[in-house]
């Protein structure tokens, strides 16, 4: 009872969108693509739809090979980032489209669109055309018709990207409700590693068109499979460095290394790429066994509660980011304290070891 | 502060004066125009207006024109509309080319296409019916709607159609439900230069008709009949063949605006 996609690889010329991917998604299951802009997230989702037809591969969907099958004929539903409606319609007849194409008697229709419209705050609006909405409520018109038919698959790409801060917070804590206690699949597209990690569930991560890992977030967050994974999932971006571990000791360079502590001793001699999160280096020392290092100081960004402090380090750009406001000066030589435990090591293969 | 509006009004003046002059015109006899300069009709008549009403040779020029160019409206917008859809939204072999040929068919004079189009229509037993005139114009009027309605529908996001698509719309049920009424200013913004070129166009409706098509602007070039000069019914077929125009610009007028926010027209 699932979705499946068996090696699905689309090509278009000369130029490969989506590279072969296997994956199984389970029915009632919240799901995340996490990529960057045309990391393929919007394709992905389309092959999954039946919008585009794969170049190879199968789409399985429960048990049936559903690859050649019309997205009319699949039940799916789809919002954009864009707040996309049929203009001509009410809010009522948009609601109510997918219901009228499955030729639903009308009192059927009538109590849906009712019951969707209240969870989405639209009561108010029914009459309403989409150009008369503000864009939060043309969001959730566009929603309400995803949700409005019962579908099998839910599509969201990137549905909170075009509202402003406010809504996209109030959305992003209904919208997991919305969909409780469904046999849907919910497929969601973000570029936002903070919004995976709130919403949970599981999240593939995505870059140029290769699904890197997948699985449940947490566990995608705290043990990527390779540094791409690991520099995906991250905002702001992961620090790295070129490291050899040594008589025990994690080396930068000569003058900065540390002692491998309890992360750096299980993995033997040799050259990595050393991952530490921007959240695991700060300027105030917490003890159990920090690294200590200085680097020269090149932007500051301080918001209410938090600093963000880009520094040089041995000749690459690190990022700090902790709790409190810390108002180094730019150009000054910042003490930072690294929480070397929290470091990920990552092959010459880009794989990550332990 | 007067003077601001001194030279606007000049302009509106000079724009304005030629029509002024013509509905005087329509407005006197014969004999007053040619008898001397007057600002406005001194003996005001009506009848240039009702022989023209009441004479088949002059009013069935209205009807005839009226007949083809709404023949031809329709026809190139019924056609454009899914060749613009093409164009928008589908990469082909040769798209773009296809697309400039096919506007680069307004660059070419219409008197090119007369000889071939009265020889054509004269041996297919064409000539001289509304049908002629309206196919002859669609070879302009088409490529310009194609044009015009490439670029409204353009502007419509492709997720449009996706989102259609996923509600379960086969293609049809989406075009004519959602996609028409979307982008319904850029059909009203192509179908009124459609009806526009069709209306001012002479010389093909003049070539490819003669007694039972002719239109009303060929109608109006026989200056001189049988009782003399008829200046003042000349003036007012003019001033009748302005109002369809000056009518559908009233009604369109929001739209063009639009079109030409968009880019196109």
């Amino acid at each position: 009872m699932t979705l499946e996609l068996r090696n699905v690889a689309k090509r278009v010329g000369a130029q490969t969108h989506i590279h072969e991917t296997n994956l199984v998604i389970a029915e009632g299951s919240f799901n995340i693509l996490l990529g960057t802009t045309l990391s393929g997230k919007t394709t992905l989702m389309q092959l999954m739809a039946g919008i585009q037809k794969p170049s190879s591969g199968e789409v399985w969907f429960r048990g049936r090979n559903v690859t050649q099958m019309p997205v009319q004929k699949r039940n799916v539903s789809m919002v954009y980032q864009q707040f996309i409606n049929y203009a001509n319609l009410t809010v009522y007849e948009n609601i109510a489209s997918p219901l009228r194409l499955a030729k639903l008697p009308e009192a059927e229709v009538a109590s849906r669109v009712n019951k969707a419209a209240e969870l989405l705050r639209l009561v108010p609006m029914l009459q309403r055309r989409p150009h008369e909405l503000s864009g939060g409520q043309q969001q959730r018109t566009a929603i309400a018709r995803a949700i409005v038919k019962d579908s099998d698959l839910i599509l969201l790409d990137e549905p909170l990207a075009n509202l402003d801060y406010k809504l996209r917070e109030e959305l992003r804590d209904e919208l997991p409700k919305l969909f409780a206690g469904r046999n849907a699949i919910v497929i969601y597209a973000t570029t936002e590693p903070t919004e995976a990690l709130l919403f949970g569930g599981n999240t593939a991560t995505l870059h140029e068109g290769r699904v890197t890992q997948f699985g449940p977030t947490s566990q995608t967050y705290r043990r990527p499979r390779d540094l791409i994974t690991a520099q995906v999932f991250s905002d702001p971006p992961i620090n790295t460095a070129k490291v050899v571990k040594r008589d025990g000791e994690i080396v930068l360079s000569e003058r900065i290394k540390w002692p491998a502590g309890k992360a750096g001793t299980a993995i033997p001699d040799g050259e990595y790429t050393l991952a530490i999160r921007p959240h695991h280096i700060s300027p105030i020392d917490h003890g159990n066994g920090r690294a200590m290092v200085e680097g020269r100081v090149l932007v500051t960004e301080l918001s209410g509660s938090e600093s963000v402090i880009h520094f040089d380090l041995n000749g690459r750009t690190w990022v700090s980011q902790s709790h409190g406001i810390h108002p180094f000066e730019v150009g000054s030589t910042a003490r930072l304290y690294v929480d070397v435990e929290q470091s990920l090591f990552f092959n010459a293969k880009r794989e990550l070891v332990t | 502060m007067r003077k601001r509006y001194l030279i606007p009004l000049i302009y509106i003046i000079f724009l304005m004066l030629p029509i002024y002059w013509l509905v005087n015109m329509s407005f006197k006899t014969t004999n007053e125009i040619l008898g001397g300069f007057t600002l406005y009709p001194h003996q005001l008549t009506l009848s240039n207006y009702v022989t023209i009403f009441t004479d088949p040779s002059w009013y069935m020029g209205y009807v005839n024109s009226i007949t083809y160019v709404v023949m031809n409206t329709v026809l190139s917008v019924l056609v454009a509309l899914p060749a613009a859809y093409a164009f928008s939204r589908y990469r082909f072999l040769g798209d773009k080319h296809l697309f400039f040929w096919l506007l680069s068919n307004r660059m070419a004079p219409a008197a090119v296409f007369a000889l071939p189009f009265l020889q054509l229509y004269s041996a297919v037993g064409l000539f001289d019916t509304h049908l002629a005139v309206a196919l002859a114009h669609t070879l302009f009027n088409i490529p310009l709607a194609v044009w015009i309605l490439e670029g409204f529908m353009s502007g419509v996001p492709k997720e449009l159609d996706e989102t259609a698509y996923v509600d379960g719309y086969p293609f049809w049920k989406f075009f004519i439900r959602i996609f028409i009424p979307t982008i319904a200013a850029g059909i009203g913004v192509a179908a009124f230069f459609c009806f526009m070129f069709s209306w001012v166009e002479l010389l093909l409706a003049k070539t490819l008709t003669a007694v039972a098509a002719k239109p009303i602007a060929a109608a109006m070039t026989k200056t001189a009949s049988t009782s003399g000069y008829e200046l003042g019914l000349l003036a007012a077929a003019g001033v009748l063949t302005i109002v369809p125009g000056a009518f559908v610009i009233y009604f369109v007028r929001n739209y063009i605006a639009k079109g030409f926010a968009l880019g196109r027209v």
